[in-house]
């Protein structure tokens, strides 16, 4: 069974959690927000990509995650999932949540029963699940699926939420941190089937992750949520054009800096290496070229970590 | 690998240019689907489809329905063309004003061109 990847959009959500009430010594009842996940955010998540789902901690991500697969509810504004022409919302909707796979740190498997269980669980609920790419990937993970998920290490049982996330072929699968606990050569072995997979059963795949230098590449689109909010949802593409990196002698970069917007500046001796906000056109490349300052571009972490700076200027 | 401050699409249309230049593509030859660029490299698929579309439109790829994308017939020709145009300005040019700047005289670039056994001699005598 196949279906056309899912979308998202979500428009002006916000999710309060913890309400809790409370009796001041007068006898008036008033009531706590505890905290706040999104605090209105609007979004599009175009079908049929992989986005990059980045934030620094506590900024909302996996609230927003957890929105698209139906785990929480908005408390106002509208959430909407599934193939283009065609979202709905995805509270209760079993044909959007049957087609969503939200893969979360915790793994949600049965910890009290064998793995193989668990896996013969998510095999019923995923119309599209391939049991070929489960045991494929089970076996290059080298997970033995007669235990129970509890005696499992932490980056074995993060090997078993790639593979349900893989295996269930979802038109929206979402990886939420998937990789905590794994070792790096697990963590690219992943990286490399998710792109096979992918190419070869076009779907929509968000995945969020702290280790942006090493996914990166993989994405089609970035989503930054930043203090509950969409700091920036466009093609990765896009989000590399937002920096450049001009290295060279202090006079000669200051020339070229003028009047715009600084991200990042570090000195070394008589040698600057400033983040500027934007690109350079052809003249400004070819002065930069001629005054001898190397134009570098910017990795997406390193964008990622000044435009969510708490000190910076908000953009 | 495609470190440069170009978008990455342009950095692997100019290795398949280079790699056409260089021969190590053949005409006619069968250039990487892009699933098995885009696993190599772990890049977007999307990526590496950019690139390719890129080339398409410039003459260099050409695809072959249900086979995939091959080095277009005189490829390295037009390449080798571009490239020999813009020697002089892009790559020549900067050079000689390294020279200018590190006082190195055009007599000492004239032998270190010629090579001091000589070896290195201009195309139209030959």
């Amino acid at each position: 069974m196949t279906t056309a990847p899912f979308g998202a959009r979500l428009d002006d959500v916000v999710v309060r959690f913890g309400r809790s009430h409370r009796m001041l010594p007068t006898g008036t009842v008033v009531r706590d927000e505890a905290g706040t996940g999104l605090a209105g955010a609007s979004l599009t998540i175009r079908p049929g990509t992989i986005t990059g789902v980045l934030g620094r901690n506590g900024a909302g991500k996996t609230t927003m995650l957890s929105l698209l697969a139906a785990f929480t509810r908005p408390t106002s504004g509208t959430v909407v999932v599934g193939p283009e022409g065609a979202q709905e919302d995805p509270w209760e909707n079993p044909w959007i949540t049957s087609g969503t796979q939200l893969v979360r740190e915790s793994g949600d498997l049965m910890n009290d029963e064998k793995l193989a269980v668990s896996l013969r669980y998510y095999a019923d609920v995923r119309p599209c699940w391939s049991a070929e790419t489960a045991e494929r990937l089970l076996d290059l993970f080298e997970v033995d699926v007669r235990k129970n998920p509890s005696a499992l290490s932490r980056g074995k049982r993060s090997a078993v939420g790639a593979t349900i996330g893989l295996a269930s072929r979802a038109p929206l699968t979402i990886f939420d941190e998937v990789y905590l606990g794994m070792d790096a050569p697990t963590r690219y072995a992943f990286y490399d089937e998710l792109l096979a997979d992918y190419a070869e059963h076009p779907r929509t795949i968000l995945l969020s992750s702290h280790l942006v230098e090493e996914v990166e590449r993989l994405f089609e689109d970035v989503v930054v949520i930043d203090r509950g909010r969409v700091l920036i949802a466009e093609t990765a593409e896009q989000m590399r054009a937002r920096g450049v990196s001009l290295t060279g002698s202090k006079d000669a970069v200051e020339r070229l800096v003028g009047a715009r917007r600084e991200l990042h500046r570090q000195q070394l001796g008589a040698t600057v290496q400033v983040t500027l906000e934007g690109g350079l056109d052809d003249d400004e490349a070819a002065a930069a070229r001629s005054a001898g300052v190397e134009v570098g571009s910017v990795p997406l972490q390193d964008l990622f970590v000044r435009l969510t700076d708490p000190r910076s200027v908000r953009p | 690998m495609f470190d440069g401050p170009e978008p990455i699409y342009v950095q692997i249309a100019q290795m398949i240019r280079a790699q056409v230049l260089a021969g190590e593509l053949k005409e006619e030859e069968q250039v990487m689907s892009t699933t098995q660029f885009a696993t190599t490299f772990r890049i977007n698929p999307a990526t590496a489809q950019k690139a390719f579309a890129g080339l398409v439109d410039e003459g260099l790829l050409y695809k072959r329905r249900g086979l995939g994308m091959f080095v277009a017939p005189g490829a390295r020709e037009r390449l080798l063309d571009e490239h020999r145009k813009s020697y002089f300005e892009d790559v020549l040019k900067p050079a000689l004003q390294q020279a200018d700047i590190l006082g190195i005289s055009t007599d000492d670039v004239v032998a270190y061109v010629l090579g001091a056994d000589g070896t290195r001699t201009t195309t139209e005598e030959s």
